[in-house]
């Protein structure tokens, strides 16, 4: 994994392929050192992973009927998550940005405050809402409605995690974007649905696409709310991570080879968002 | 009367009214930071004074205090506002940008791409409808925006230095059209420039510190200003002071010897105008009555045309670069800035 040294050199031979400004780096070598070390810190451990793959049976263990099982559950489930996370994150990232009201740096700290929790406790909180002795719960079952150990569970859980990445990264968007665009949309007539719908929601487009990727990628990888709220059913609760850290015992090249599938998943969702930011990027140039 | 506005906003220290009919256009005119941006957010609706009321035509844009507490919001107010920036909407084409307001209104889209067309010819923009705004210069982008808000025929245009940001090739081509398009509509436009303020407005206002302090058509506030910004626009020499039989006693202390006109009365606050090119600067205290010889510290001095300016205690003088080798005027030095008696303009302010 040699790429990660090559700044390095560059910077010493006083590349001008910088791309900002000018050539000028500024960057003391040990900060280049310490980047490499912890590149390397991240990425061995997945080389590690992948010298581990049992190549010969690759395709029959990722594609025996559990794991497809837990693959299908698990990008249904995240699929539906990050619908939610939409439908919620954009009203929420609009207020925390646009609005100003009493108590909004609270609502701000308790949105964001399942990105720093630990997904246990999300799930004990869950469970203690949505379970059968819980604050709703106990009305939903009156209404005939049960939730813990279902897929909704497991939709929950995943959306409780996977919510903050979606409005924070929709925020930080929208404070880029700024208020000059929709001031003028509404001096030319727009009532602020029509602002909303024309001009907020597709100049932040980018920053929406990549917080919905990256909400979709926190809950494919969701792990440890699911297990606490939803249990781990085969084909009802039982998501990727779950067959993954069941398998572990029993089958640990089933184990690696799924691991590898989540990787890959991964792989495709960052480089995805990576891409949204790019164009974002030449958006903001041209524009 | 079709406009009038009385508004007041104490964080920035604002505080306007005024009324005007008709189809006129009014230049706004005033020093950075004196609230002349504030008065067209608030006439928007972008900024919520803290009292007052307004209306245009028939409709209360807001009526806040007293009790009351209206307030309609910008979409409602039939005022579009062009600002420094055109700010065309980066994701959609030209067209799409100008057709916005009439699809805001309502129009069916063929019938909105229809009005946007006709005004993109009116600013003489039709070549560019199918591009991105990235892709047009800042004269081009600004002449879109100008139809953008004139296809929403708002009530009230309101145009917040809309050649600032031109460069000087772009800025003429502008005004041209702003002239043309202006006559027939009611337009509130703020500029720095007094060539916008006598070419395109039947009336100016001056505020300073969030105050009106002048109102009248342009030629009269340049040709008999009130106050030292009027003044400065007109490039003349302006001193504030009280009238007394032979002139007028400035602030500053300066007894100035000039022949107050008719209706000026002893004693009425006044001001004495005059022009930089009537001052001579000499080295030395001139006593020739019935001269005016004032001692003052040079502070600047800049090419001016073929003159040079020499500022000095808040007056100007342009004498010309031989009169200023000879006397070897450098910044710091105290001169005398002598004028004719019969060069100094005294009226009631």
């Amino acid at each position: 994994m040699t790429p990660v040294l090559v700044p390095r050199k560059k910077a010493w031979s006083g590349s001008r392929t910088n791309r900002q400004n000018t050539g000028y780096t500024g960057l003391p070598p040990w900060v280049f050192a310490l980047a490499a070390a912890g590149g390397l810190f991240v990425l061995l451990p997945l080389a590690a992973m992948v010298s581990r793959v049992n190549w010969a049976h690759f395709i029959p263990l990722i594609t025996s009927e559990s794991s497809l099982t837990a693959l299908g559950l698990s990008l249904r489930t995240a699929a539906a998550s990050t619908v939610l996370c939409v439908v919620f994150g954009v009203p929420l990232a609009l207020l925390l940005s646009r609005a100003s009201f009493p108590g909004q740096h609270l609502l701000r700290a308790f949105v964001l405050l399942p990105l720093v929790l630990p997904p246990v406790v999300g799930g004990i909180a869950l469970l203690y809402t949505f379970g059968r002795q819980g604050l709703l719960g106990q009305s939903l079952e009156l209404a005939g409605i049960r939730i813990t150990f279902s897929t909704t569970a497991v939709v929950l859980a995943q959306t409780f995690v996977a919510l903050p990445f979606l409005v924070v990264s929709l925020d930080g968007a929208l404070r880029t974007a700024g208020t000059k665009y929709e001031a003028v949309a509404a001096t030319l007539g727009a009532r602020p649905t029509t602002v909303l719908r024309r001009i907020t929601l597709p100049l932040v487009l980018p920053g929406l696409a990549s917080g919905a990727v990256l909400s979709f990628a926190r809950c494919l990888g969701e792990f440890g709310a699911t297990l606490t709220f939803a249990g781990s059913l085969q084909g009802v609760t039982r998501t990727l991570p779950l067959e993954i850290y069941l398998q572990r015992e029993s089958d640990p090249d089933a184990a690696v080879a799924l691991s590898l599938v989540l990787v890959a998943v991964a792989v495709a969702v960052v480089s995805l968002s990576f891409r949204n930011s790019r164009a974002q990027a030449a958006d903001a140039e041209s524009g | 009367m079709t406009f009038k506005l009385d508004a007041a906003l104490h964080a920035r220290n604002f505080d306007v009214s005024f009324t005007f009919g008709g189809t006129e256009t009014v230049a706004v005119l005033g020093p950075n930071g004196a609230g002349k941006s504030t008065l067209l957010a608030i006439i928007a609706g972008l900024i919520r004074p803290d009292s007052g009321n307004a209306a245009l035509k028939q409709k209360k844009l807001f009526e806040i205090g007293d009790g009351a507490n209206n307030f309609l919001p910008p979409h409602m107010r039939g005022t579009a506002l062009l600002a420094q920036e055109p700010l065309l909407f980066p994701h959609m084409s030209v067209l799409e940008n100008v057709a916005f307001g009439p699809r805001a209104a309502g129009a069916d889209r063929a019938s909105a791409l229809q009005t946007a067309r006709h005004w993109l010819a009116e600013v003489e923009a039709e070549e560019f409808a199918d591009r991105r705004p990235g892709q047009l210069s800042g004269g081009q982008a600004q002449r879109v925006a100008l139809a953008r808000a004139l296809a929403t025929e708002p009530e009230l245009l309101l145009l917040d230095e809309p050649m600032a940001a031109l460069d000087i090739h772009a800025a003429p081509m502008l005004r041209r059209l702003l002239k043309r398009i202006l006559a027939t509509r009611r337009t509130i436009i703020i500029t720095h420039d007094v060539l916008d303020a006598l070419m395109l407005a039947d009336r100016a206002i001056v505020i300073e510190d969030g105050r009106i302090t002048e109102e009248g058509s342009p030629r009269e506030i340049l040709k008999k200003p009130r106050g030292k910004f009027a003044a400065g626009l007109a490039g003349l020499n302006l001193l504030s002071g009280t009238i007394t039989g032979h002139g007028l006693t400035s602030n500053c202390g300066l007894d100035i010897n000039a022949h107050p006109q008719d209706g000026a009365v002893v004693g009425q606050d006044g001001v004495a105008l005059f022009s930089p090119i009537a001052v001579a600067v000499f080295p030395t205290a001139d006593h020739g009555s019935p001269r005016n010889s004032f001692a003052v510290r040079i502070t600047d001095m800049e090419p001016h045309g073929d003159h040079i300016r020499v500022h000095a205690g808040g007056l100007m003088a342009d004498i010309t670069p031989a009169a200023s080798a000879d006397l070897g005027l450098m910044p710091g030095m105290t001169v005398y800035f002598v004028i004719k008696a019969t060069a100094i303009t005294v009226y009631p302010a």
